[in-house]
């Protein structure tokens, strides 16, 4: 047997490699963002909010919640880069630590309402029948509510606070999950290699972890990317209408709600973080785009 | 080495006991599957042929308990697996059937494995939910078959993923993962018709020999008689699904009876002289929601005389060799009473 073997046609050639190196796939990145620099802005931008999340008692200059009446409302300069607060608590300091409540928040609505919803909506998929039918009307249900009013509801019935907004962004974007992975579970059921898999024996549980999963998750992390940009936006709009973080925090929102009082006068309270949350939202955008662009084939191939 | 037709004194692999089936539509049932009786020994190799939707692959899924639920009606008949009888089986049960019994080679290599996992985790992951193994073992094992299917350096195919294989490669791969837990049968439905031609004979003769060093039975389902005429102890011929049909793959071959067998055979250039007209059998499949009275070949066969239009005929014959046709191998008082119908 193993003299046929070298003389086998239908062997592969040596110089295909099954592993390649860490700076091959770099390379390939690299080489795929080239394409669209707009998706490395992006990137560059989601990668300086993650240093400020990460490491921001390192930046920021000052504590963000250290009151000094002394300095009050002062413009932008070399000691408060963008300026000071009403209370004289230095805004470009709140602004880096306001990146871990909105980024966070946001971070966490995707990842709670993409979890959920993927798992819904692969079940959903694999069960089929009446119960598919059940929670896809169900979920047509809560596609109907709005977010803010959900928010307001739940801020009336337990209390304003950021966990509780998020929970409320959270149910309301768990629909769009749960669509996509139950379309994409419902396609992928028919394919032969799940059928293949079940000739061999395979529970429903293991073709839902390794066939369905792996194979729906593509879609779903472009959603998901394209999702944090819009989150970021309504957390912080939570925050601005007094739902979400309530003022002593440092977040975006909330820091633009109170600047919004000294608007005329000291211009750099509210544009500041408001100029965090768009360039934020901004580059979650753009990288969603971009990664739409490099998983999808044909658009890959201009 | 292999004796063919008598099967009942060594023990069935597979026995399918005039199985009928159908599927309820909303405009009436489609009769797939009409008494139809396949019996295949341990260690046999049989064929089952016709074209394409006259109930071949229906067959075999239906033994396996692979049909959709709830999408099809028994209406009649038995199937047992090594004794097992599969048709009152749960889905957990069947899970256990299918994979260490019974195992299905598909038709389409480029898509029947997954594309996000690697060979080795899918080949081991066959293994070792039915067998008792450690991964390593279980990758011991897998490699072993892998080379067993000439493919040279198994371990490093094992750490690639398909698409970095060919159409022959991945069938191979394929045929490693339905033989990896030494299942005492094998379908094989249409293993080779979407690979290159000078692949198809290496893998068939993967399947055969294989088959023949372990004694695994395998069921070759295929439109091509060429094919089946290299690998098969037995023949069965499919019609609409009923078996028109079954013997010795040489004697059916050489001496084929039934009017459709033999208009089949026809038809292949192979057996046609060059520059002589190959033919065609006229007419179309019956439409199964209506079937045609009678033997379902009756409007396209010329030999039809009326009681093969008014009776359908069974299977008949000695048990190696069985026809189901008016015309043949019956006693002379049918075709007497046939004439005077």
């Amino acid at each position: 047997m193993s003299a046929v073997m070298p003389t086998e046609p239908a062997a592969a050639s040596p110089s295909m490699r099954s592993t390649k190196s860490i700076t091959q796939r770099l390379r390939y990145l690299w080489y795929l963002s080239r394409r669209s620099p707009l998706t490395l802005v992006g990137a560059a931008i989601i990668l300086l909010v993650l240093i400020m999340i990460i490491a921001a008692p390192m930046i920021a200059p000052y504590n963000p919640d250290k009151v000094s009446l002394t300095a009050r409302l002062l413009p932008p300069s070399t000691a408060h880069w963008f300026g000071t607060d009403e209370v004289g608590r230095d805004l470009f300091s709140r602004v880096i630590y306001g990146a871990r409540a909105s980024c966070g928040a946001a971070f966490m609505i995707v990842l709670i309402s993409m979890s959920i919803g993927v798992l819904i909506g692969c079940f959903s998929g694999v069960v089929g029948g009446r119960v598919d039918t059940a929670i896809m009307r169900l979920m047509d249900v809560v596609l109907a509510l709005p977010a803010l009013v959900l928010a307001m509801a739940l801020a009336a019935a337990l209390g304003p606070s950021l966990f509780n907004s998020m929970l409320a962004v959270a149910i309301v974007r768990i629909p769009a999950y749960v669509r996509l992975a139950r379309g994409q579970t419902l396609s992928l059921r028919e394919q032969v290699f799940v059928k293949a898999s079940r000739t061999f024996g395979a529970s429903p549980f293991y073709i839902l972890r390794w066939h369905i999963l792996p194979n729906a998750m593509s879609p779903i992390i472009v959603q998901a990317t394209l999702d944090l940009g819009g989150v970021v936006l309504i957390a912080a709009a939570l925050s601005f209408i007094g739902l979400g973080a309530q003022p002593p925090t440092a977040e975006w929102g909330a820091l633009v709600s109170s600047g919004r009082s000294y608007m005329l006068d000291q211009w750099w309270y509210a544009t500041f973080p408001g100029l965090a949350i768009l360039i934020t939202a901004m580059g979650c955008n753009l990288v969603g785009d971009g990664i739409r662009d490099m998983l999808d084939p044909r658009l890959r191939g201009r | 080495m292999m004796t063919t037709g008598i099967v009942e004194s060594r023990g069935q692999a597979l026995a399918i006991h005039n199985l009928s089936l159908e599927f309820p539509t909303f405009s009436g049932a489609i009769k797939a599957l009409d008494n139809v009786s396949i019996n295949v020994a341990k260690a046999e190799i049989v064929g089952i042929v016709g074209e394409s939707g006259c109930g071949k692959s229906v067959t075999t899924m239906a033994a396996t308990g692979l049909l959709p639920k709830g999408r099809y009606r028994v209406t009649g008949g038995s199937v047992r697996i090594f004794g097992h009888s599969t048709l009152a089986m749960d889905e957990s049960q069947l899970q256990d059937v299918r994979g260490k019994m019974v195992s299905t080679i598909f038709q389409e290599p480029m898509n029947a494995l997954n594309p996000t996992i690697r060979i080795g985790k899918q080949l081991t992951d066959v293994i070792m939910r039915h067998e008792e193994a450690s991964l390593t073992d279980a990758r011991r094992i897998a490699r072993d078959i892998l080379a067993d299917m000439l493919i040279g350096e198994p371990e490093r195919v094992m750490n690639l993923y398909p698409f970095e294989l060919s159409g022959g490669m991945r069938q191979r791969v394929l045929i490693a993962m339905a033989f990896s837990c030494n299942p005492g049968l094998i379908i094989a439905d249409e293993p080779t018709t979407a690979l290159d031609v000078t692949v198809q004979a290496v893998i068939l003769r993967l399947i055969q020999n294989r088959a023949r060093r372990t004694g695994t039975s395998v069921i070759f389902i295929s439109h091509n008689v060429a094919v089946v005429s290299q690998l098969c102890d037995r023949l069965y011929v499919m019609y609409a699904g009923r078996i028109v049909e079954q013997g010795a793959t040489r004697t059916v071959l050489d001496a084929p009876q039934h009017p459709y067998t033999q208009a089949l055979l026809r038809c292949l250039p192979e057996r046609v002289a060059p520059k002589q007209e190959l033919e065609a059998i006229t007419g179309a499949v019956p439409n199964l929601m209506h079937p045609p009275a009678g033997c379902y070949f009756q409007p396209r066969c010329k030999e039809a005389v009326d009681l093969c239009r008014s009776r359908s005929p069974q299977l008949e014959g000695a048990d190696g060799r069985q026809v189901a046709c008016w015309r043949r191998g019956v006693g002379p008082e049918i075709s007497e009473q046939g004439s005077r119908q």
